[in-house]
């Protein structure tokens, strides 16, 4: 059987790519029906454990090297106090911890009237309304406190993550000897599931909002490093002809040239940093961050649906806020102002919004209700929820219907799916995966596939890495088929598709934790709850980039095919879908991207694959099975990435499109 | 309004003569986990200490992990280490040092199988487990065939269900949910239509309250039904026992309290709760939908005959 696999190998730069491409898969295949059959040699069904190198024990050892004995620990240690310093000064000033400088808390009405003279800047009356509207609902619904307890990190963190990624991207561009280094790591950072940067974060950290901070801050640089680079990268020659001919010095050229004709990318990042900060909140709750998230899984844990709903309204009116605004601030240009205009007009705004916040604050000490809102004084409305989710529950058409969909997921499809794809053999399935990428990409590609498997099956924890992908291919499969025909009927009027997208925006900040709830409820702890929970979460790029890709199909292209009289069917799926094809499949790497992460928070309704172990170690000082784990969701996530835009850049090359 | 004047109040307790006590004015910190009765009782414990004239800080953080935290000292005490859960995680802390054990609660803790009410009516047998056994069809589903299915807690509370079932020989597939979460929500969907179900639970716990419902009776606890096969209804395996219907409820702290804060560590020591104050402080919570620090506030004040001895000794 090797024999065949090395002389295929040996052989290959003659055969053209399909060719190899098919025999791979068909040795593949022929290995399974031997293991069928019986006749397969054990080791070659999985690897035998003697085989396996002890990685996690080896990473333990280096970690606990550079963590005592290189000092890494006492750093970070230091590091915490100074971080600390600065979290207790926006926690004092946010909700009130008796900590320096000792005047907070700050009352609520002063932040939701600043947060709306912010939004009339950017965006005018409908902006002021939805950042003044966030923040009274936050303060009318009694989740102040731990709201702010929540920004009182998120203001510090997502700063910390914009001048870091803003310093790494500036140098990636300036030394790309640096940036090819940057680039492998920020593709793993990318991918790495969110278990994985949490357990380091306490260990060197301390359990709290300072590993809550840097696990945040950690998490959102990437994308600001990428945005920065490619902002940079962008500037037109002409522009720096400019700079230079005007004498500027290499800081000069920075600051005055570089960064300015780089805003709009920049300003994208920052958007994407606040994104992510706000995806880290509930997460980040599983180690000691307060607020919002901490709450949220209280609320889970005694079973109080309606408040924990509400809280993830908060989450989603916060992101969708700071979304809009920074976005707001992209297409903002800079107002230029005649010499001589005086101070006042020039800073109308900030002056207003300062007037707002200091009226606000000295009316608050005199109308007690503007400072803060009791408990009793708030309009929860948890029990209500509570009981329409148990009445609409209760009705036998909603039984019926998923205990039918339960049934035939489960028994027809999904069982028999995972116990198919856990009885390939492991070099079978690695053969697959590399034939599939070759005949998808290329042989870089398939070589790379390769590896990256092999790696998998070495780390040993194969079966649960193959459960982790069954359940991302199955749901990515059902996303597929409800979420492109959804996406091709939104783009036909702008209007559905601006609502369709709304509700994309939606789901996608909702805390993932609260699916995971009536997902049980509706289809029990079984793997079509875990499928449903992924589902939901993965449609969300699929219809939005089936939308944009339907968009952005160029108008001749559609006016030719209505000239040539195609009906609407054949414009559809003769010239439009092609054409978005390379933007949808953009979408659908994200989707898996997606899936990939919600997989493992599915650990929590209940499953036998990575997530479930990477859960276990979270609560004990397992850093080396802890990183192990979180590499083979890693290794398999880029597996996809890699071919999936690899395939999408040469369609796009081909169709002439960029 | 009120929170300022109860910190200036504080504050006037901590500058007048008669409250200068040892105690460092650094800030006592106790660990708040995901459930209600220890996120109350830890309130009340705080409002105890302030009422002291010390300063204390809450910080949310994971049930098992916080031994380690209160080992190294980043937070100063936990007072709900149970028996069962975090037993291993307690012991393996104390062996390492750092940790001490501050004795036990009044109250006692059980973990096992257990029923919400109505799934009597489908099986009037329990709550013995050979009648529970035998209605084992009751609990069938799709996926599980003709064997009933018994949902037991996330696989790393190793709670050993699936042992147990074949050491008892019992006609029952053990499912794993992923979260106590996940635990409420199967319970939660059962009511809707009364549905029978078998799954993992605790007491002192909310659940009481919302569901009411009962433990299944396995073959009472004997030391080393865990450990030595022999003993037992079943001579070859082992867990063939149900789980002890009395665990202890311990408090600990970090081993530099006792210098640090001596009269808190004092109080500290003679602080119990019963079964009845926990079940009445998470009902605060649960059921009458108080914020953790007013139903604090509210138990501390409809019970100071029970705590304010604590503070004199």
């Amino acid at each position: 059987m090797t024999a065949t696999t090395t002389e295929a190998a040996t052989t290959a730069p003659a055969l053209p790519r399909k060719t190899l491409g098919l025999a791979m898969i068909g040795l593949a295949v022929a290995m399974t029906l031997l293991h069928y059959v019986g006749l397969l040699p054990a080791w070659l069904h999985r690897l035998p454990e003697a085989i396996i190198p002890p990685f996690a024990t080896w990473l333990d050892a280096i970690f606990n090297f550079v963590k005592d004995d290189l000092g890494l620990l006492a750093l970070t240690r230091l590091l915490t106090d100074g971080l600390e310093v600065v979290l207790d000064a926006t926690a004092n000033l946010l909700f009130g911890k008796r900590r320096w400088p000792n005047i907070g808390p700050i009352p609520w009405s002063a932040i939701a009237a600043m947060a709306a003279v912010v939004g009339y800047y950017l965006g005018g009356w409908r902006m002021a309304l939805l950042a003044g509207g966030t923040f009274v609902w936050t303060a009318m619904i009694g989740q102040w406190d731990i709201a702010m307890q929540t920004m009182s990190v998120l203001v510090v963190a997502a700063p910390l993550a914009f001048v870091i990624g803003l310093v790494l991207g500036i140098t990636a561009w300036k030394s790309p000897s640096f940036d090819a280094v940057l680039r492998p790591v920020l593709a793993v950072l990318q991918t790495l599931p969110f278990f994985t940067y949490l357990l380091p974060a306490v260990i060197f950290f301390k359990v709290g909002p300072t590993a809550g901070a840097v696990a945040t801050t950690v998490y959102a640089i990437p994308p600001m490093i990428l945005m920065t680079t490619l902002g940079l990268q962008k500037v037109s020659p002409e522009v720096v002809e400019a700079g230079k001919m005007s004498g500027c010095t290499r800081w000069q050229m920075l600051r005055h040239v570089y960064i300015p004709a780089a805003r709009t990318e920049i300003l994208v990042g920052v958007n994407q940093v606040i994104m992510l900060c706000l995806a880290m909140v509930v997460l980040t709750a599983f180690i000691g961050m307060p607020g919002l998230g901490a709450k949220l899984l209280a609320m889970m844990g005694s079973f109080k649906i309606g408040r924990s709903f509400e809280i993830g309204v908060t989450i989603v009116l916060l992101a969708v806020t700071l979304d809009r605004m920074s976005k707001a601030w992209v297409v903002k240009l800079p107002e230029h102002f005649e010499r001589g205009t005086p101070f006042w007009i020039r800073h109308k705004f900030l002056l207003m919004a300062i007037g707002a916040f200091v009226g606000f604050t000295l009316i608050a000490q005199f109308v007690p209700i503007l400072s803060e809102v009791g408990r009793k004084q708030s309009w929860s409305q948890g029990k209500e929820i509570d009981t329409l989710i148990k009445n609409f529950l209760a009705i036998d058409l909603v039984q019926s219907i998923t205990n039918s969909i339960r049934y035939v997921l489960n028994i027809w499809v999904l069982n028999p799916l995972r116990d198919f794809m856990l009885s390939i053999p492991t070099v079978a399935f690695v053969l697959l995966v590399s034939a599939a990428a070759l005949l998808v990409a290329g042989r870089r590609e398939a070589v790379l596939a390769a590896v990256f498997f092999g790696l998998v099956a070495l780390t040993g924890w194969w079966d649960r890495s193959v459960i982790t992908l069954y359940s991302v291919l199955a749901a990515v499969s059902i996303a597929l088929l409800l979420g492109v025909p959804i996406g091709i009927v939104a783009a036909r009027k702008e209007k559905t598709a601006n609502a369709v997208l709304l509700a994309c925006d939606t789901a996608q900040t909702f805390p993932s934790f609260i699916y995971l709830i009536p997902a049980i409820m509706l289809f029990g702890i079984t793997a079509t709850s875990v499928v449903m929970s992924i589902l939901i979460f993965s449609m969300v790029p699929l219809v939005r980039y089936t939308i944009e890709g339907l968009r952005n199909v160029p108008d001749e292209m559609t006016e030719a095919a209505d000239m040539s009289g195609a009906t609407r069917m054949q414009k559809l799926w003769n010239v439009q879908l092609p054409l978005a094809l390379p933007t949808m499949a953009v979408g659908f790497n994200q989707a898996i991207m997606f899936a990939f992460f919600m997989v493992i928070i599915a650990a929590f309704i209940g499953t036998q694959d990575l997530g479930q172990e990477l859960q276990r170690t979270l609560a004990g000082t397992d850093l080396g099975k802890n990183f192990v784990l979180g590499i083979c969701v890693t290794l398999m996530a880029l597996t996809f990435d890699m071919v999936i835009m690899k395939w999408a850049d040469d369609k796009k090359a081909r169709l002439g499109l960029n | 309004m009120k929170k300022i004047t109860t910190a200036l109040a504080t504050g006037v307790v901590a500058l007048s003569p008669l409250a200068a006590m040892a105690d460092s004015s650094d800030p006592i910190v106790i660990p708040i986990h995901n459930w209600s009765s220890q996120i109350v009782m830890s309130n009340v414990v705080g409002q105890i200490f302030e009422e002291m004239g010390n300063s204390v800080e809450y910080v949310t953080t994971d049930s098992q992990a916080v031994y380690e935290s209160v080992r190294l000292g980043d937070v100063t005490l936990e007072l709900e280490v149970w028996e069962g859960a975090f037993g291993a995680s307690f012991r393996a802390a104390l062996e390492k040092g750092g940790i001490v054990d501050v004795g036990d609660h009044d109250a006692v803790t059980r973990e096992d199988w257990w029923y919400p009410m109505w799934t009597k009516d489908a099986c009037p047998g329990l709550p013995d487990w050979k009648a529970l056994n035998d209605c084992a069809a009751v609990f069938a589903t799709a996926e599980t065939g003709d064997k009933g299915r018994y949902l037991d807690g996330p696989v790393d509370w190793l709670k050993h269900g699936k042992e147990r079932v074949e050491a008892l020989g019992m006609n029952f597939e053990v499912i794993n949910a992923g979260s106590a979460a996940a635990l409420w929500a199967e319970i939660g969907a059962a009511e809707a239509d009364k549905r029978p179900v078998v799954v993992f639970n605790w007491t002192p716990n909310f659940a009481e309250a919302v569901w009411p419902g009962e433990f299944v009776e396995f073959p009472e606890w004997v030391d080393g039904c865990d450990k030595d096969p022999a003993v037992g209804p079943n001579p070859d395996a082992l867990y063939d026992c149900g789980n002890p219907a009395t665990g202890y409820l311990k408090k600990a702290a970090w081993e530099g309290m006792e210098a640090k804060w001596p009269d808190a560590y004092a109080v500290l020591t003679r602080i119990s709760f019963t079964n009845p104050q926990i079940a009445e402080m998470a009902k605060l919570v649960d059921v009458d939908e108080m914020e953790p620090d007013e139903a604090a506030e509210a138990w501390l004040e409809a019970n100071e005959d029970i705590w304010r001895p604590w503070l004199d000794g």
